[in-house]
C-alpha cells in the first residue's frame, strides 16, 4: 500500500465513528448542506475608522517602530529623494527590476544593475542597493507586500542586497488591515510580506534588527499631488 | 516518532535536575517574562481577539473533520502549480523520501529552514547517515546544532542559553562548520547576529537544495506559507534550485482567506509582534511554472502523518492538532519556566508538548507516560492559546488513559492501553477516598482525629504514599475540620 493510501485510510477510519451529522461530515465542504463549517467570521474587517491620511500616518508609525526608515514625498519629489537616499548610503550600484519606471532613478548617480536570467546570487551580493515598488502596504501591521510584479522583480533581488528602498503609492496601494490585503492579493503569485528589516528574537527572546535579509529598509510613501 | 529523545528519564527526574540549575532558571525566567508581557500588549491591541481566536479554532476543527478532502484538494492544487506531492505515514518513510530526493539532485549539502516536523522525524540524522550534510540556518537552530545541544523551545530552540553561552558556542564551534566567528567576538546580541550572518551567507549563496517546513498550506490554491524573522527562510525558499517541504498533515487550511485569521494571531502570539518581519507565500513553481527563474525550479511537498491520524482518532485529544506552534503556552507555563524544555524529552516541550508527544508517540515509554503529569493544571496555557486548545482537558484525559488504560489508536490500528504500573497506589488511594466520602460519619471522625494529631504531621508519607511526597509538601491539617467550623460559625443562620 502506498503512503498516500495508508494516510488517507487512517484519516477516514479516525473520522468514521462520528457519522455524517456534526458540521456536515460526510459531505464534501462546499456541497449543499455542508455550509462553511460553521466558521464564525464576526471578527473585524478593520480595526478603527481612519481617513486615508490617517492610514498613511499609521503605516509610517508602525514601519518606524520596527526600525524601517520612512520618507514621504510626492511624484515630483521622488527622483531627487531616491537619488539622495542612494547617495547618503554611498551606493555605487543599484539593482533595478525590469518594470521600474525609468524616471524614478533619473537623478541617481549609482550605476543601474539589471537582474538577468544568468545573474548568480554572488553577482547580486555585490550590488549595494535595490529600489522597487510594491503590490500593497498594510497600515495596521506596518507591512509592505511584494508580489513579483514588473516594478518589483524576482524575490531574490529584494533579499540579497543589504539596502532595500521600497516605494508605496498612497492611498492607492495602501489598505488598512490584513483581511483587506488578502482580498487584493493573487495567491498564485509569489508573495513576500515584509514588516521592517530582518530581525531575530533568538537571543534571550529580545528583538535585534539585522540578520540575513536587508538590514536597512527604507520605505518611501508618495502622496498624490495636492488638490 | 524517532528515537532521538527516547530513553530519556521521565519528566519528574529530568525536571528535578533542571530546577537545580540556577543559570538555566535565570535564563528561562528572563526570556519568558520578557515575551509574556510583550505578548499581552500585542494582543490587547486587537479588540476582536476573542473572535479571531474562535474563528481560528473553528477553521482548524472544520479542516480536521474533513482532513481527507482538504488534503486531496491540496495535492491537486500543488500538482497543478508544478509541484510534486509525496505522502509519508511515518518518520522513516518521510526520511527515505527526502533522502532520495536530495540524492537525486546529485548534491550532498542542504540548507534548512527551522522546521518542527523535520526535527520530529530526525531528518538531519537520517541525511547524515546517507552522507548528506544538513545546515540549520535559523539562528537558534544554528546555535543548537553547533553546540551539539537539543532544542528546548518551539520558537527559540536555544532559549536555555544566555548571550555569553551563545558566544562560547560560536567561538569554539563556528570554524568547524565553515566561516569562523570574528576575532574578539563579544556577547552583544547584535554582534552575535552579525557573526551568524557572515557565517551563513556563503552557505545561502551556493546552496542548491533547501528543506523547509510550513506554517500553513492552503487547500484551495496549493499555497504554502512560512513565517519567519531573520530572512534565512527567504534565502532557503528562494535561492536554491530544489525545495523540499516536509509538513504535518494538520497544517492545511481550506481557503486563502482563512490566512487573514492566522496572519493576525500567530505573530502576536509567538514573537509578540504585530507582524513578523518576513512571511513567504508560494504556490508550486509560480504562475510561469518556474520559467521566470523566480524561486526554485523543482518543488516537493512531503505530507507527514507520523502519529497525527492516531491523534485525530481521539475525540478529546485531537484538538492538539489545532496547534499553530506559536509557543505562547510555553512562555506562560510555570512548570516550563522552572523545568525548561529539555525535561520534556521531545522536540515539543511545554504544555503543548505534554499533550502532543504522548499522542504522537504513544505512552509506552516512561517519558511519554509521565508528560501528562508535567502540569499544575493552572490553565494559563489555555488562556493564551490562539486556537483555544483546552490543554488541561487533554492532560486530564491522557492522565486517565495512562492510569486506567483504555482504547487508543497506534499506527492506524485500534489498541487497548493497559493501566500503567506505578499508579496502583493512586488507584488504591482513590478507592479509599470513595469509601470514605460515601460515609459522612467515618469522614467526620477521621477529620477530627487528624486535627487533634496535627502536631504529629510527618514531612513525608510512609509506605506507598512516599512517592507522592517526593515533590510535594504534605499539607498542614487545619485546627478543626471545616464542617465543624461551619456548624459552629454559621450553623444557626443557614
Amino acid at each position: 500500500m502506498s503512503g498516500r493510501d495508508r494516510v488517507l485510510g487512517r484519516i477516514r477510519r479516525a473520522l468514521g465513528e462520528q457519522g455524517a451529522g456534526e458540521g456536515g461530515i460526510g459531505r464534501a465542504p462546499g456541497e449543499p448542506g455542508a455550509g462553511e463549517g460553521g466558521i464564525p467570521r464576526d471578527y473585524l474587517r478593520v480595526h478603527g475608522d481612519r481617513t486615508p491620511a490617517e492610514s498613511a500616518d499609521l503605516l509610517a508609525a508602525n514601519l518606524a517602530e520596527y526600525r524601517a526608515k520612512v520618507h514621504r514625498t510626492d511624484e515630483d519629489g521622488l527622483a531627487p529623494l531616491l537619488a539622495a537616499l542612494l547617495a547618503e548610503r554611498g551606493a555605487r550600484t543599484v539593482l533595478v527590476p525590469p518594470g521600474l519606471p525609468p524616471s524614478w532613478l533619473d537623478a541617481a548617480q549609482a550605476v543601474r544593475v539589471e537582474d538577468r536570467a544568468g545573474s548568480t546570487p554572488y553577482a547580486l551580493d555585490a550590488v549595494d542597493s535595490v529600489v522597487t515598488g510594491c503590490a500593497l502596504a498594510v497600515a495596521e501591521t506596518g507591512t509592505i507586500v511584494l508580489d513579483g510584479g514588473p516594478d518589483q522583480g524576482r524575490r531574490r533581488i529584494t533579499l540579497i542586497p543589504d539596502h532595500h528602498i521600497c516605494v508605496v503609492r498612497v492611498p492607492d496601494q495602501l489598505v488598512d488591515s490584513v483581511p483587506q490585503a488578502l482580498e487584493r492579493l493573487d495567491p498564485t503569485r509569489p508573495l513576500t510580506w515584509i514588516s521592517g528589516p530582518s530581525a531575530t528574537s533568538d537571543i534571550e527572546l529580545d528583538r535585534v534588527e539585522g540578520v540575513h535579509g536587508p538590514r536597512t529598509l527604507e520605505v518611501v510613501l508618495i502622496n498624490p499631488p495636492a488638490q | 516518532m524517532t528515537a532521538t529523545h527516547l530513553g530519556m528519564p521521565a519528566f519528574p527526574a529530568a525536571a528535578r535536575e533542571a530546577v537545580r540549575d540556577d543559570v538555566l532558571r535565570a535564563n528561562l525566567r528572563r526570556a519568558t517574562h520578557t515575551i509574556r508581557d510583550k505578548r499581552a500588549r500585542a494582543v490587547s491591541e486587537l479588540a476582536d481577539w476573542d473572535r479571531l481566536r474562535a474563528a481560528g479554532k473553528a477553521v482548524k476543527d472544520h479542516t480536521l473533520r474533513h482532513l481527507d478532502h482538504y488534503l486531496l484538494r491540496l495535492e491537486a492544487a500543488v500538482t497543478a502549480a508544478g509541484g510534486t506531492v509525496h505522502w509519508a505515514a511515518d518518520a522513516a518513510e518521510a526520511n527515505r523520501i527526502v533522502t532520495a530526493l536530495v540524492l537525486a539532485t546529485g548534491e550532498r549539502e542542504v540548507v534548512k529552514v527551522k522546521s518542527m516536523a523535520t526535527q520530529e522525524i530526525g531528518l538531519n540524522e537520517a541525511l547524515e547517515a546517507a552522507g548528506i550534510a544538513a545546515y540549520e540556518t535559523d539562528l537558534a537552530e544554528l546555535i543548537v546544532q553547533m553546540g551539539h545541544d537539543r532544542p528546548s523551545h518551539i520558537l527559540v530552540p536555544a532559549i536555555h542559553l544566555n548571550r555569553a553561552e551563545i558566544r562560547e558556542v560560536f567561538r569554539t564551534e563556528m570554524g568547524r562548520w565553515g566561516r569562523p566567528a570574528p576575532d574578539g567576538l563579544g556577547d552583544d546580541p547584535r554582534e552575535l547576529a552579525e557573526a551568524a550572518r557572515l557565517h551563513l551567507r556563503e552557505k545561502f549563496l551556493h546552496a542548491k537544495v533547501a528543506v523547509s517546513g510550513a506554517n500553513f498550506m492552503v487547500a484551495e490554491t496549493g499555497t504554502m506559507v512560512v513565517f519567519e524573522s531573520e530572512g534565512n527562510g527567504r534565502m532557503c525558499l528562494t535561492l536554491p534550485e530544489t525545495l523540499i517541504s516536509v509538513v504535518g498533515i494538520e497544517k492545511v487550511v481550506p481557503t486563502f482567506r482563512d490566512l487573514e485569521i492566522f496572519l493576525q494571531t500567530l505573530p502576536r502570539s509567538s514573537t509578540a509582534e504585530r507582524m513578523n518581519p518576513y512571511t513567504t507565500m508560494w504556490t508550486g513553481l509560480g504562475p510561469s511554472k518556474g520559467a521566470d527563474g523566480d524561486g526554485p525550479a523543482a518543488f516537493h511537498l512531503v505530507l507527514l502523518d507520523n502519529g497525527r491520524t492516531d491523534t485525530l482518532a481521539d475525540e478529546v485529544g485531537r484538538q492538539a492538532l489545532r496547534c499553530i506552534r506559536c509557543s505562547a503556552c510555553l512562555n506562560v507555563c510555570p512548570v516550563y519556566e522552572r523545568a525548561g524544555g529539555h525535561a520534556y524529552g521531545s522536540v515539543y516541550p511545554g504544555p503543548i508538548g505534554a499533550i502532543l508527544s504522548p499522542q504522537l508517540r504513544g505512552t509506552d515509554e516512561e517519558i511519554d507516560a509521565s508528560l501528562p503529569y508535567a502540569s499544575t493544571l493552572c490553565g494559563a496555557c489555555y488562556e493564551v492559546c490562539p486556537v483555544a486548545i483546552d490543554i488541561p482537558e487533554v492532560l486530564l484525559h491522557l492522565r486517565e488513559r495512562v492510569a486506567q488504560g483504555g482504547p487508543a489508536t497506534r499506527e492506524g490500528i485500534r489498541v487497548r492501553i493497559r493501566p500503567a504500573r506505578g499508579h496502583t497506589a493512586e488507584r488504591a488511594a482513590l478507592r479509599a477516598a470513595r469509601l470514605l466520602l460515601e460515609r459522612p460519619g467515618a469522614l467526620r471522625a477521621g477529620e477530627r482525629l487528624l486535627s487533634r494529631a496535627r502536631r504529629l504531621r510527618p514531612r513525608r508519607l510512609p509506605g506507598p504514599g512516599r512517592a507522592w511526597t517526593d515533590s510535594r509538601e504534605l499539607p498542614r491539617p487545619p485546627r478543626e475540620p471545616f464542617r465543624d467550623w461551619w456548624a459552629r460559625e454559621r450553623g444557626g443562620r443557614a
